[in-house]
């Protein structure tokens, strides 16, 4: 079992561990998971996120390959900014979702999924033209998330230069110390928040001072229930080889242009199957897996993450539902084997509230 | 690791079972509720599903159910006997499992049917003794 940098923090912090990519991460720490998200909302959260492959391509080639490669349109990515987008096979299922940095015209840095950095490195190079240096980073870049309405005051006091200009999905090279880090003003909970970039001692530091500086240490429990609150999709759940890019209904996340599996994508979003939100009537969750029924008892669809929501106050889930059944307030039902509960079609984001896009300034 | 918490100073006289519930008899009837190390074990609970007043509960026999954020319990009755009462703060605060396992977060209230079906279970020390043998 792998272990981040960080894993004897979280040992001295009293966290309970599990295995999750290949590591051994935190899933809570002693406040627990409803603590970290309500936190994470309200005030300020750390998450070891080390765990993840970064991977870097530069070179003449390097953008065209990443646009016959990538979902995303890449030649439009400026400079400073980054974008989500899809790793598709050649049958348009998703053998991951990544964010792609343009650092250069002809320097790009990704960062991947834990559980399939090795797959996706090798998809990926397979696919690059001879001139285009690939580099998998992985081992020698640490990565943590600062996430909360108190994140910016945080990151404020941690880097030699203010991040009070940057923008939601843009990045800026930063440093502390002396050191280098690149801070993004991404993440994976809907409120306002940055993911650091750097060497491992660097991270090691970053995350002593983010603790220092009042933030709670997070786990991937909570990390769940954020990401669930906002539809974000967790690869192995929403996204996964077989599942096609299309039925995932992240229409930015797919540009009008070829790219490996894009002839194989439904034509129109959804076609087969579209991603939907379920609100439940309370508190108990269903799981993936279960099947989704319409108001007369026919099997439509599947759940893919389902759980409880502390900021909703009862149970969430996303699945994979026949079109027809899409449309918000459609009254279906879940059968969790163990009873069947009733649920409702909604929108996403089912916590409205979140900080992400805002102005750094308001939260001062 | 397993160490004892403020919760197990309060389990005085309850008797406890190897799936983590409690008893602590009063004359006729009894409370019924988890252990401290099993609500730890679960995390934050979110959904408790409860046998309703008027129902017979068998020991040993699966009686509800206790959802965490992360994991499902199934519940089982310590003793057999007819359920008289159930902890309705439950069904909004679940919470409280977690932080008074033992006073607040008690589940649910029995006329016990036969004495015998407190032998075997094990009293604070055995329990603890027990935690130990497992961890």
């Amino acid at each position: 079992m792998k272990k981040t940098p960080l894993h004897s923090r979280h040992i001295e912090c009293g966290a309970k561990m599990a295995p999750f990519g290949g590591y051994e991460m935190p899933i809570q720490y002693r406040k627990g998971i409803i603590f970290e998200h309500t936190a994470t909302r309200s005030a300020a959260t750390v998450f070891d996120t080390c765990h993840m492959g970064e991977f870097e391509f530069s070179g003449p080639s390097a953008l065209s390959d990443l646009e016959m490669i990538l979902s995303c349109p890449v030649a439009t990515l400026p400079v400073g900014q980054c974008r989500y987008g899809f790793i598709c096979n050649d049958e348009g299922g998703i053998i991951d979702d990544q964010i792609i940095y343009r650092r250069a015209d002809s320097d790009f840095f990704m960062v991947v999924n834990a559980s399939t950095e090795e797959k996706d490195f090798s998809w990926i190079t397979a696919h690059c033209s001879p001139d285009t240096a690939a580099r998998n980073v992985s081992a020698e870049t640490g990565k943590i998330d600062l996430q909360g309405p108190n994140s910016a005051k945080i990151c404020l006091a941690l880097f030699d230069n203010s991040v009070i200009d940057l923008k939601y999905y843009h990045f800026m090279n930063n440093s502390c110390r002396g050191e280098s880090v690149l801070v993004s003003r991404t993440g994976y909970t809907g409120e306002i928040g940055f993911e650091f970039y750097a060497s491992i001692p660097c991270i090691q530091t970053l995350w002593d001072e983010c603790i220092r500086l009042g933030a709670e240490p997070a786990g991937l429990g909570a990390r769940d229930t954020l990401r669930l609150e906002m539809g974000f999709p967790l690869y192995g759940h929403e996204l996964d080889e077989a599942t096609d890019a299309s039925w995932s209904g992240f229409t930015r996340a797919i540009g009008d242009k070829p790219f490996i599996g894009s002839a194989a994508l439904s034509r129109r979003p959804g076609t087969q199957y579209r991603l939907s939100a379920l609100l439940l009537t309370g508190r108990r969750t269903v799981h993936p897996g279960n099947p989704v029924l319409s108001s007369d008892g026919k099997k439509i669809g599947r759940i893919t993450s389902g759980s409880f929501s502390p900021s909703v106050g009862c149970a969430i889930a996303l699945g994979y539902l026949q079109p027809e059944y899409g449309a918000a307030g459609t009254m279906v039902s879940v059968d969790t084997g163990r009873g069947v509960l009733a649920a409702q079609v909604t929108t996403t984001p089912f916590y409205r509230k979140a900080t992400a896009r805002a102005s750094l300034a308001a939260f001062l | 690791m397993d160490t004892l918490n403020d919760g197990d100073v309060m389990a005085d006289g309850r008797l406890f079972t190897k799936t983590h519930e409690w008893v602590l008899r009063s004359g006729t009837t009894a409370t019924v509720g988890i252990s401290a190390h099993a609500q730890d074990s679960l995390g934050d609970i979110t959904f408790v599903e409860l046998p309703k007043a008027g129902v017979m509960v068998s020991k040993g026999k699966e009686c509800g159910v206790i959802e965490s954020v992360k994991a499902a319990s199934d519940l089982f009755a310590p003793v057999g006997g007819k359920v008289i009462e159930v902890n309705a703060d439950l069904e909004t605060a679940p919470e409280s499992i977690n932080s008074d396992p033992y006073g607040a977060g008690w589940l649910f209230r029995i006329d016990t049917l036969a004495d015998a079906d407190f032998d075997g279970l094990m009293d604070e020390t055995a329990y603890a003794a027990f935690l130990e043998s497992e961890a």
